[in-house]
């Protein structure tokens, strides 16, 4: 029987380690060099039991990591058993299949010692902006043109740095004192974390995390089964089809639901791309996942007991599940579509909480010098990757987010900053009229960007951008998002994915994706339509013909459209 | 001998202070939200009447008040349009794209203050540079008078991109408004916040013009009535970033007066710390709905340039609306008397942020609140005096308090009551405790040998435990704690900060360039506070904002004395690794901003010093069951009333000591001493600085 006491200090412990992951992770983000991680949030940090089990992670950070992170330091320690790990040993790697599914991410584990025992394990993830090969993006072929792999093995062992792996990896990227710098950042987070754990054992008087620990996950997957009991057993299918590289891709779904299991399988989908667009599973597990948790248990913090209530499959071999040495340096295109499947599907579950489609994948354009200056000789070369957004899917009860980053949680950076460090200009960036999916509640909109050249000269623009051919489709009656399109102003149209010169003079044009709208448009609050009429969110055309405005509410505006 | 005026105006209450020499005469009255003014006067004539001076005599009045906040927050400010760069009139709106939270699928984002139908495209367009790439067509402003006629609107701001680096397009604007709109008022982005990135910008100078007409009428209401009454000396008003500054600017930039009175209070803090030889501090300011805490190193607040009005979304970071302008860094969260427990659907005990506010307050004051708070655990705890709360004006009902504590808290999580009251008590503190570290953190300051100065409403009761879960040295609790704000306003220097963005690298400074821009920003500044200020008794601080090349986020770099490449560079590595640890490299630094401050120097305004000699251990007027977080158990704890203690009197915990707005609790293992100044030091008995009655500590 515990004590009212010992209550009081268990709920305390738990309180404690989420604020100290928290720490952890805001360390990290501070400290990180690449500008992913510090702008973005593109990391994830948390603190595990010695069985590998998670307790507790960091709420910042990107939703990619969850999951994925979670299952690795089991990983790690299958490699480095729990009685061979010494005080001052560090652990690394970047293996796609043991980290969080890129070559980019690189995760450290840190064993943290009380009085000579291992009482727990901090991990932490995040991106580093370049590990050689092809560079980030979905061309390569294979993971070996993609840069360089680091199997788990040591960083420190007792403290000494293996200075060979060290020496191993700046010879192998493109940007070697930023890579050395993240390494170092995650390696001093994780310290951070293991001073601040001993320091609350200490003032709880924990000998280990046992108990505490016993009590987060038992809670967790407690209140887990709860959820998911509460929803009725069966099996739901659902299915989405986007651009892909070349051709498209099939996502297929099954989420089966019996008692107090909740289970995600993705057979039926694609197979592996030859292009970098593989997602390793994972990163599927992490994506599909975090749309479970969307709307089911979204208050239950990520642990091990939370995460395994949600088990995720695919078949071996298909593009959410693709095998080394399958190419997945862009592994976020496809990854970031599997909320919206798995919403499809929980949709005939909780047709209450679920979303439409939305834009989903960011735009995040890769603009470049032109070799060679674009034909403007003693231009300073350029390199900048901003990002944009698209349209959220309608929710229920509510509007979509016009122009906001779902399911990725990174932020953009300002147009002024941009042309302060690139010759750029950014001639527009507004509000794409109509680009929301008409509904009772309507989708996000998209966006209009118009890029030039201040000096005139070509540039280049690298794209991996999604729904151009297949738009976020609408919910319960609602219409689709209006497809995103990238055309040079009066001249050639571009495929959403690869690289082109826009030729001197040009100015590129960037329509990024609305979210789908939910429920009959015609159902939509008259006054709610007179607003988005107004505001020039909507068109006249549209106020008329779609949501049936009567002329008479019509009058012509002499607003700014 | 002439006497100085303060007035804060918060939410509820409107504080005054007459300071007349050593003496200090207080009041709080109830704020008139009609015409605020009005309580301003009611309160003045009370202290007048109380210390019995007149009018005339007095040497300044300085005053502070949360009505620019209020307005933003309640959404109550003029109808606003904003005139900006055509392409971009979604800026302000769009933000950063992000989300704050990531598995709440219905957040909402901010909602601008000025709609989609009044954000009004005008044809020009600048570089980053400043250059023009497109003129600006007066008949693409024209074009808007109509709907700004017709939708009602009374003030405008204008916000061009790059305006920070050539304000041209914009004062053209104004002058086109001045002569054809005369009744508009006008506020321009590159006046309000000269600075790069358009959201943030854009986000300020809105809110800037939202505010600026209710300000504008509220200051000349006041102006009019304080000279009606006799009074001829000038009024300065305190603004965010820890300086005063005069009437006229207040009108002009209303938004900078966001935040005065937390100002006020880390002000005080700041002055304390300088007159009691504390170096390293937290501040730590409780209240009815949150928390604030301000890190306070060698007598100096954190100053920074970032700020978010509104967080509406759990006091969440990026649920409100950004405003670039100078304040004192402090992190807010929303724990305070008022916030309110519940056990979530883990069985796990939430305090806050939700608070139950001053009405219905919590369930003990008896005005129908119905979820117990953090107060209603402090009664139950024995920690306040049921009678004698707010001065005895209200009688808490401490059966009510213990009722709900048992429904919400102790039934769902199986404890008693006690020890319910004292979980409320504990998650707060360790939410505090958390938000500290987290922030000393950010900030790359340590927990370690730090002293806590404690005011605000519900901070005494609450700061030994803070204390103990930080391993703080030594607590201070203020004199006066409850109006602490207004007497930080009496000690707040003037002073003026301004910025402008000029984008640079190290390898290319462009000292020309720098050089005009520091003696424009000086001219700026001195226009501001050369009127009220000494002019021979100023300091000049410059910095800039830098950051390793294609980074996310500036640090400021003082720049005091020479200006060449290699110094800025050492200079900027200097604060980059006492913020993070380290450095990079070679990397290129860029500099993106550059901010010139003059300010008052601190002399004329400082506490006199205060010294804290352990003579005699007092005994108590009466004993009092309180709950005793250590042995968790009922113990029994001297009750002392703080007016009639004198310096060098000493308290040994576990003890209460009562005065009018608040009860300073000392814990166990604790002893209090009493200073010569009227501030209450207490430490804990096994530390260094230990009160030994005899000793002089």
């Amino acid at each position: 029987m515990t004590t009212g006491r010992e209550k009081l200090d268990r709920q305390l412990v738990w309180n404690r380690l989420l604020a100290i992951v928290e720490e952890q992770a805001q360390a990290l983000m501070r400290t990180a060099f690449s500008t992913v991680v510090r702008e973005a949030g593109d990391l994830s940090a948390g603190v595990f039991s010695t069985a590998g089990g998670m307790l507790a992670q960091a709420v910042t950070g990107t939703p990619g990591h969850v999951n994925a992170m979670a299952a690795s330091v089991g990983k790690f320690l299958r490699v480095h058993p729990l009685a061979g790990l010494k005080p001052g040993d560090v652990l690394l790697t970047n293996d796609p299949w043991d980290g969080t599914g890129h070559l980019n991410d690189f995760t450290v584990v840190t064993p943290v010692f009380r009085d000579g025992r291992c009482v727990a394990l901090f991990a932490a993830t995040s991106h580093i902006a370049d590990v050689g090969g092809r560079g980030f993006g979905p061309d390569a072929n294979d993971l070996f043109e993609e840069g360089i792999r680091i199997p788990i093995g040591y960083l420190y062992r007792q403290g000494e740095r293996d200075e060979t792996l060290l020496r191993l990896i700046r010879a192998n990227v493109r940007d070697p004192v930023t890579a050395e710098g993240d390494l170092h950042s995650l390696t001093a987070c994780n310290e951070l974390g293991g001073r601040a754990l001993l320091e609350m054992m200490d003032d709880f008087a924990l000998a280990d995390l046992a108990e505490a620990g016993g009590f987060i996950v038992e809670t967790s997957r407690a209140a887990m089964a709860r959820e998911i009991a509460a929803l009725p057993d069966g099996a739901y299918h659902h299915e989405m089809t986007i651009d892909g590289y070349r051709s498209p891709v099939r996502l297929a779904v099954e989420i089966s639901i019996d008692g107090e299991r909740l289970h995600v399988d993705f057979s039926g989908s694609s197979p592996r791309s030859d292009a970098g667009i593989n997602v390793p599973l994972p990163y599927t597990q992490a994506y599909a996942s975090f749309g479970v948790r969307c709307v089911v248990g979204n208050e239950v913090p990520n642990n091990a007991g939370s995460l395994g209530a949600v088990t995720v499959s695919a078949p071996e071999g298909c593009i959410l599940n693709a095998l080394p040495p399958a190419a997945v340096s862009a592994r976020h295109s496809v990854g970031q579509m599997l909320p919206d499947v798995v919403l499809g599907a929980l949709a005939q579950v909780v047709p209450g909480l679920v979303p439409a489609e939305g834009a989903s994948c960011i735009w995040n354009p890769v603009f470049l010098s032109a070799p060679g200056g674009g034909g403007n000789a003693g231009l300073v070369d350029f390199v900048t990757n901003p990002i944009f957004n698209g349209g959220t899917g309608a929710r229920p009860g509510k509007d979509g987010l016009s122009t906001t980053a779902f399911p990725s949680g990174v932020r953009t950076t300002s147009t002024e900053i941009n042309e302060a460090t690139t010759p750029l200009v950014i001639w527009r960036k507004e509000y794409r009229t109509d680009s929301g999916g008409p509904g009772r509640h309507r989708g996000g909109l998209g966006q209009v960007i118009e890029v030039g050249h201040r000096e005139g000269a070509a540039f280049v623009v690298s794209r991996m951008f999604d729904r151009i051919g297949h738009p976020a489709r609408g919910r319960f009656g609602g219409g689709d998002g209006a497809p995103g399109a990238v055309y040079v102003k009066g001249g050639a149209t571009l495929a959403g994915k690869g690289r082109d010169v826009v030729p001197p003079g040009g100015v590129l044009v960037l329509e990024t994706p609305g979210g789908g709208g939910m429920g009959d448009p015609t159902e939509r609050a008259e006054a709610a339509v007179a607003l988005d009429l107004g505001a020039g969110l909507i068109s006249g055309g549209a106020a008329r013909s779609i949501y049936g405005l009567k002329a008479d509410g019509l009058e012509p505006e002499d607003g700014p459209d | 001998m002439p006497y100085d005026l303060a007035v804060d105006i918060g939410g509820t209450f409107t504080d005054v202070v007459l300071q007349d020499g050593e003496t200090r005469t207080t009041i709080k009255v109830l704020t008139t939200s009609e015409d605020p003014a009005d309580g301003v006067m009611q309160g003045i004539e009370e202290v007048l009447r109380r210390s019995g001076r007149h009018p005339g005599e007095a040497r300044v009045m300085i005053h502070g008040t949360t009505l620019a906040t209020n307005a933003l927050i309640e959404r109550r400010g003029a109808v606003t349009a904003l005139l900006t760069t055509e392409g971009h009139r979604d800026a302000l709106e769009m933000a950063l794209e992000n989300r704050f939270e990531q598995y709440d699928l219905n957040i909402d984002r901010p909602v601008p203050l000025v709609p989609r139908m009044l954000r009004l495209p005008v044809v020009e367009r600048l570089d980053a540079r400043g250059e023009v790439l497109v003129d600006l067509e007066p008949g693409s402003v024209r074009r808007w008078y109509g709907i700004l006629g017709e939708q009602a609107v009374t003030s405008v701001a204008v916000g061009f991109l790059h305006a920070y680096a050539n304000p041209a397009h914009e004062r053209a604007v104004a002058a086109l408004l001045a002569e054809e709109m005369p009744a508009l008022t006008v506020s321009l982005s590159s006046e309000v916040c000269p600075e790069i990135r358009e959201y943030e910008r854009l986000s300020t100078t809105c809110a800037n013009a939202y505010v600026k007409p209710l300000m504008s009428r509220y200051l000349q209401s006041l102006a009019e009535q304080f000279q009606a009454r006799g009074f001829d000396c000038p009024i300065l008003l305190m603004t965010s970033g820890g300086g005063i500054t005069t009437l006229e600017t207040a009108r002009e930039f209303p938004i900078r007066l966001v935040e005065s009175g937390p100002a006020g209070g880390a002000i005080l803090a700041a002055r304390l710390a300088q007159a009691g030889g504390y170096g390293k501090v937290l501040a730590f300011d409780m209240g009815g709905t949150t928390a604030k805490l301000t890190v306070i190193d060698e007598g100096q607040p954190l100053l920074s340039r970032s700020f978010e009005v509104d967080r509406s979304y759990r006091f969440r970071k990026g649920s409100g609306l950004p405003v670039r302008i100078p304040v004192i860094e402090m992190v807010e969260i929303g724990a305070g008397g008022g916030s309110i427990a519940s056990v979530d659907a883990l069985g796990r005990l939430q305090v806050g942020p939700e608070s139950a506010g001053s009405e219905p307050g919590p369930v003990s004051y008896g005005r129908g609140g119905q979820a117990p708070t953090v107060t209603d655990a402090d009664l139950m705890l024995g920690r306040i005096d049921p009678a004698g709360f707010a001065g005895g004006r209200l009688v808490l009902d401490q059966p009510a308090a213990d009722r709900a504590l048992e429904r919400a808290v102790g039934a769902p999580m199986g404890l008693d009551t006690n020890l319910a009251a004292h979980a409320v008590s504990e998650v707060v503190n360790e939410n505090m405790a958390a938000a500290a570290r987290a922030h000393l953190g950010e900030w790359g300051r340590g927990v370690e040998d730090r002293d806590l100065i404690a005011f605000g409403g519900a901070a005494p009761l609450h700061a030994c435990l803070l204390a103990k879960k930080l391993k703080l040295n030594r607590i201070v609790v203020p004199a006066d704690a409850g109006v602490g704000s207004a007497v930080g306003f009496l000690l707040a220097p003037v002073g003026y900060e301004v910025v402008r963005s000029h984008y640079m690298t190290l390898d290319r400074l462009d000292y020309q360039a720098i050089d005009s821009l520091m003696q424009e920003m000086e001219a700026e500044a001195m226009a501001v506070v050369g009127a009220v200020a000494d002019r021979n008794a100023l300091e000049v601080n410059r910095r800039a904002f830098m950051r390793y090349l294609g980074q996310g986020f500036e640090i400021a770099v003082p720049l005091d004395g020479v200006l060449d490449g290699p110094t800025l560079r050492s200079r900027f590595e200097e604060h980059y690794a006492g913020l993070y640890g380290r450095t990079i490299g070679n990397l290129d630094v860029e500099i993106l901003s550059w901010t010139l401050s003059l300010t008052e120097s601190a002399s004329r305004r400082t506490l006199a010093g205060e010294t804290v000699r352990a003579l005699r251990i007092v005994k108590p007027v009466s004993e009092r069951p309180v709950f005793d977080v250590i042995s968790a158990a009922e113990v029994s704890a001297g009750c002392f009333d703080r007016p009639t203690l004198s310096a060098g009197d000493c308290i040994a915990g576990p003890a209460l000591i009562g005065e009018a707005q608040t009860t300073v609790v000392v814990g166990s293992g604790y002893t209090a001493c009493v200073g010569d100044r009227g501030s209450l030091v207490i430490c804990a008995d096994d530390s260094a600085h230990a009160h030994r009655p005899g000793d002089r500590t």
